[in-house]
């Protein structure tokens, strides 16, 4: 069974409201997951857990590798970010590795701290849209 | 072993479920306190209980070399007390797993002796994080402080000795 985009959007919903404790009106697209709705790291590990049991069929197990849908450990290399910025380099590996995240505000600053403001809930309907097409 | 809230392991199947048994007794120092004319087994100990019950067994997923840090308590029910003579057993379950770390979820049970009936009382999500896959540029020490010596005579008690030897104990 393929999932339309209302169904993810209602889906990622439902999982924000477990995971997170916050109500449905709170998620917008626009919403951010940490500024807005309050998470916080461990809450992504969750929410990727919750997002593959919210949309694995019996015909077919959804799975989110790790770093897939946030970037996690990468920005510990050295070569991705320098003194708080993320380098050229970082920049088109998140372009890479994130492609339903639009970078285009975080490129004016690129200040590593502001990163997850990035992740809103419209980049996760968009991740899922793309994926769950495969 | 003032910090280990529970008693045995009664069931284990590798990689899915554990299942561990807690006695309640009067004799407990924290019961005088909680509540001095009506001991009841708090219920933040029976969610640490629940967490050691599902930790031991994400730990066991990987022969305990990785350190498993509790990260997040989700959802939890307790509908009813449990009172000294009572038996709490928590039931617990992997959800999902992988290099990060793994969600859980399990019940939690009460017999009460005059009876001899366990009673479904409760309900706890959690999720564990494998903290050195997760360090964010932070080094933590080698051995694993994590699973010591407590929670290998827990299991060594339980007979569950290849895990242990998994676990280079």
């Amino acid at each position: 069974m393929a999932f339309n985009r209302q169904q993810i959007e209602e889906g990622v919903t439902e999982v924000l409201e477990e995971a997170l404790g916050v109500d449905t009106e709170d998620v917008k697209p626009e919403a951010t997951l940490t500024g807005d709705l309050g998470a916080e790291s461990i809450d992504f590990l969750d929410i990727s857990f919750r997002m593959e049991k919210k949309f694995s069929t019996p015909e077919k197990p959804f799975k989110i590798e790790q770093g897939e849908l946030f970037p996690e450990n990468m920005l510990q290399d050295p070569a991705m970010v320098q003194n708080g910025k993320v380098t050229d380099a970082g920049m088109a590996l998140l372009r890479q590795k994130l492609p339903h995240i639009d970078f285009t505000t975080f490129d004016k600053d690129r200040n590593v701290k502001s990163l997850s403001e990035v992740f809103t809930v419209k980049s996760l309907c968009d991740f899922l849209e793309r994926k769950l097409a495969k | 072993m003032r910090w280990m809230w529970i008693d045995t392991v009664v069931a284990y199947e590798p990689g899915r479920r554990l299942v561990a048994v807690k006695n309640v007794s009067l004799a407990e120092d924290h019961l005088h306190d909680h509540f001095p004319d009506q001991p009841i087994m708090p219920a933040s100990l029976m969610v640490e209980g629940m967490a050691q019950t599902a930790g031991v067994l994400v730990g066991s997923c990987r022969g305990f070399k990785e350190k498993v840090i509790l990260a997040k308590i989700g959802n939890v029910t307790l509908d009813s007390e449990v009172v000294p003579g009572q038996c709490i057993r928590y039931d617990a379950r992997i959800e999902r797993m992988d290099d990060a770390g793994a969600s859980t979820v399990g019940t939690i049970e009460r017999l009460d002796h005059r009876t001899g009936v366990w009673e479904r009382i409760g309900t706890t999500e959690i999720v564990f994080s494998h903290i050195d896959q997760n360090r964010s540029g932070l080094a933590f020490p080698e051995e694993n402080f994590v699973f010591g010596e407590n929670f290998r005579t827990l299991l060594r008690g339980a007979g569950l000795d290849k895990a242990i030897a998994a676990a280079g104990g």
